[in-house]
């Protein structure tokens, strides 16, 4: 005989679970239509992969898991999608999820699917796969993907492998009367996990208020290495940690996996399932689930279709509405109202319970807590519930977490024994879900943090980069004008000066050619605008149009352009000509003007001083009088002030300069 | 000289004193700067507990500014998107009075907000871009310009500076995923904890 160990804690509520075991699994039938929410599993929602309006067949895979920790879904039976939409789905929020709906034919019609018998041929990825390929999520409460939880890490030896069929939770007797029915699928089951996992030893704790269950697992057990475990009834023995404790006697320690005490935990409904999925190929597509309370007629349970409305199910058990206060899914202990009765069963739906007032009553309003200290000696994991309770209400999200908040398991044990009817759960749930949104928004604050920090980093960056850059072109200038001032500091100015004085030479060299160009073409121009100007006025001729009048004068206006041109250019080509005959004999007139100079000089140098002077002042005075002879006529002419001054300024100075030339002449006659 | 010191106690004990101060000054001293604190250490804690939005509604140009700022005495409740949880935090680290939330600044607003790029208008200005403090808009001029919905921290900086008012701050509406269970209303009798098949609870109920 085993020994037994205890955990910390506990209570006893009434059972309620004879009601529901009278009679045996019951086939809930297939509804007109089935509803399948993506997500039924923790992780990642499932992706459709089938079309509205197409038809499906029973097992057929109609979405497909995304990432790891996700599992697929499968047509429960064979219909027609109908649509791919948001539903209400059992969540305690109430909230809508989006849903694969399906709108069954009643033929039930199976796709293709083979099993493995013999899965001791396929090695352990494969059977993994096939466990994920299946949709197997765990059946217990949570929906944890079965596969993820059955790949154990390589530094994890696993010891032992627990399959719990404890079912403490009072009114639930689906694995009950699995272990009645199906004692011999669950005993395959769990040696396929043996074979999966390699433990040490095999268990199937159940808890001992189940004897004909445990006495048909020893039967089907017996020849094989695996040891079913009775132990006395408690709740929440069969929380995985507490199940752990009773088994092996060993504590998983706070915010650890099962694994790294040597220990692998797999509930006895997702076992059966395992069994189904390797031996007969396949899918979890329905599920056993309790159906009980005082609101129905005939508590039993069934083997209902994932997807079938909740509404639909309890009709089959003779659900009597107007009874009953609210339907909860899962326990009375850890379960939750659910919204409405249509949403769908899902992988998770152990229990539908329809409880009337006088057998679950409305809690009574909460009073003061007066530290009584009974839900710190029924808490299972030891904490301090009254504690804990303070810090939530005062929202001291440290001392909760010190308090180890997060090893809570939400058993409702604390709940139930509390004389003030404090819902402590609903204050621990909200606290955790709190600190965890905490931490997301610390974790993003820090995320927003480090990106405006390298935002900064990188512009300031940008800034000193542009400084630099404009410094070295600085630089740059500096040492290019401190070299062209070591050559010669106005070396540009005079090439451009030098440039500019090429040119003009040039233009002055070839001035009678590019003249004579430029008469040409203005020529050639005007003549091809008179001719596209005629070309319009006939145009317009030919049409009537009012503009007639307005090309005539343009036309005639080009015409006497183009002879203006064309007598320029004639004039200047005879001009040219001209040019050309006086150049002829240019040395002559040039030799003459020389010849006059020269003689002119000679006579000058022959002449006495006296002469000299007196032929300047006579020329002087020829000036004077010419001078004086335009003053007077400007005067009469009414010539303009200014000039008139100018005028008279010249006079003045010319008398000055003959008064001169008088004394230079009185100088010379004297000498 | 161990003769001397023998002789006179008080010389020893003065000598001794003497010594051990010199060396603790030394080991005080080189420590001191071997193990120098980078930075203010109050304005790392205090940027730790601000919302890093870099909204700027307190007037500072980003989170780590406005947390020099309340290192220097400046008041700490100037952060709308921290709220009154922001307030408090700051107050239990600084040792201050709580404080409500200066209206003058902006009011808490319980819903994360992210900003939100309507596609069809976008004219491709990239003005939006060069406003979000934590680049969080994708795009390039004349191209569409979109948010990055994970970087986005709902300051608001995107929506003023856009020539043709495209951008939406779109306020998270309660869902599926971002539901969680809130604490119990102490005078409501709606709970949603169900054990209560408590008997001594029924007795009283009946």
């Amino acid at each position: 005989m085993r020994k037994i160990f205890d955990f910390h804690g506990g209570i006893h509520p009434p059972e309620n679970k004879h009601q529901s075991v009278r009679t045996p699994i019951a086939d809930a039938g297939i509804p007109p239509e089935l509803v399948i929410p993506l997500s039924q599993h923790i992780g990642a929602p499932a992706v459709p992969s089938v079309a509205v309006g197409e038809r499906v067949l029973k097992g057929q895979v109609i979405a497909q898991p995304r990432g790891f920790v996700s599992v697929p879904k499968h047509a429960p039976s064979s219909g027609t999608v109908s649509a791919i939409e948001d539903r209400l789905i059992p969540h305690p929020s109430g909230h809508s999820a989006p849903c694969i709906v399906i709108a069954t034919d009643g033929q039930d019609e199976w796709i293709a699917h083979s099993g493995t018998p013999d899965y001791r041929q396929l090695d352990k990825a494969a059977l993994l796969e096939k466990i994920r390929c299946a949709g197997i999520a765990g059946m217990g409460g949570a929906g944890f993907p079965s596969a993820v939880k059955l790949s154990i890490q390589p530094h994890h030896t696993i010891q032992t492998l627990i399959i719990n069929g404890t079912e403490c939770e009072p009114y639930i007797t689906a694995d009950d009367i699995l272990m009645r029915e199906r004692a011999q699928q669950i005993i395959a089951g769990a040696q396929i996990l043996a074979h999966l996992i390699e433990p040490g030893e095999t268990l199937i704790g159940v808890e001992d208020n189940k004897p004909e269950g445990i006495a048909a697992l020893r039967a089907a057990a017996s020849g094989t290495d695996i040891e079913v475990v009775e132990f006395p009834t408690k709740y929440p023995s069969g929380g995985e940690k507490q199940l752990i404790e009773i088994l092996t006697g060993k504590q998983v320690p706070s915010g650890g996996l099962p694994a790294d005490v040597g220990v692998v935990c797999q509930n006895l409904g997702s076992t059966v399932a395992i069994h189904d999925a390797i031996v007969e190929g396949r899918p979890l597509i329905s599920r056993v689930t309790t159906v009980t309370g005082n609101s129905v007629r005939e508590p039993q349970n069934f083997q209902v279709l994932i997807g079938t409305p909740m509404r639909y199910l309890l009709d089959r058990a003779g659900y009597e509405p107007a009874r009953g206060n609210r339907l909860i899914m899962g326990g009375p202990m850890m379960g939750f109202t659910v919204p409405d009765d249509r949403v769908p069963v899902v992988k998770t739906t152990n229990c539908l319970l329809a409880p009337t007032e006088e057998e679950l009553p409305t809690p009574p309003p909460a009073q003061a807590c007066i530290r009584c200290g009974m839900c710190a000696e029924a808490c299972p994991v030891s904490l301090l519930p009254q504690q804990l309770f303070w810090f939530a209400q005062g929202k001291e999200h440290e001392k909760l977490e010190q308090h180890n908040l997060f090893d809570c398991i939400e058993c409702g044990a604390c709940s139930y024994v509390c004389p003030s009817n404090i819902p402590l759960v609903q204050y621990y749930r909200a606290s955790k879900a709190e600190i965890q949104q905490q931490r997301r928004d610390h974790e993003k604050a820090e995320h927003s943090r480090q990106r405006f920090e390298a935002r900064q980093e990188r512009l300031e960056r940008a800034e000193r980069e542009k400084e630099e850059k404009r410094a070295a072109r600085k630089r740059a200038a500096e040492e290019k004008a401190r070299q062209a001032g070591g050559d010669g500091e106005e070396d540009p100015i005079q090439a451009a000066i030098e440039r500019a004085r090429a040119k003009k030479a040039v233009q002055q060299a070839g001035g009678g050619e590019s003249e004579l160009e430029k008469l040409e073409k203005a020529v050639v121009s005007a003549r091809k605008r008179l001719e596209t100007a005629s070309a319009k006025l006939a145009e317009a001729q030919a049409q009537g149009s009012d503009l007639v009048d307005a090309l005539q004068t343009g036309v005639d206006k080009t015409r006497g352009k183009l002879e203006a041109a064309e007598k320029a250019l004639q004039d200047y080509q005879a001009s040219d000509s001209a040019a050309a005959q006086d150049a002829a004999q240019p040395g002559d007139a040039a030799q003459a003007a020389i010849e006059k100079a020269m003689a002119a000089r000679a006579a000058e140098a022959s002449l006495s001083p006296q002469e000299k002077a007196r032929k300047d002042l006579k020329k002087l005075e020829q000036r004077l009088q010419k001078s004086r002879d335009k003053l007077a006529a400007s005067r009469e002419s009414g010539e303009e002030e200014k000039i008139i001054e100018a005028l008279e300024a010249t006079v003045t100075r010319l008398q000055d300069k003959v008064e001169e030339a008088r004394i230079a002449v009185q100088d010379a006659e004297e000498a | 000289m161990i003769e001397t010191l023998t002789q006179y106690p008080l010389l020893a004990a003065l000598l001794a004193l003497v010594g051990m101060a010199a060396v603790f000054g030394a080991v005080l001293g080189f420590a001191a700067i071997r193990f120098r604190t980078e930075g203010n250490p109050i304005v790392d804690q205090i940027n730790d507990i601000l919302p890093q939005t870099q909204c700027g509604q307190c007037g500072y140009p980003g989170c780590k500014p406005y947390a020099e700022a309340i290192a220097n005495g400046e008041a700490i409740n100037k952060c709308p998107p921290g709220g009154e949880a922001g307030i408090q935090a700051l107050a239990d680290l600084l040792d201050q009075e709580f404080v409500p939330l200066d209206e003058e600044h902006g009011e808490e607003d319980p819903r994360p907000a992210m900003a939100f790029i309507r596609e069809d208008e976008c004219i491709g200005c990239t003005k939006c871009i060069q406003a979000c403090p934590v680049d969080a808009i994708l795009g390039a001029a004349k191209q569409m310009h979109t948010v990055i919905a994970s970087e986005c921290t709902g300051c608001d900086l995107c929506v003023e500076p856009c020539p043709v008012d495209c951008i939406d701050m779109i306020r998270e509406e309660e869902s599926l995923q971002n539901w969680h269970w809130q604490l119990p209303d102490p005078v409501s009798r709606k709970v949603e904890i169900i054990a209560t098949d408590n008997p001594d609870a029924r007795d009283r109920a009946a």
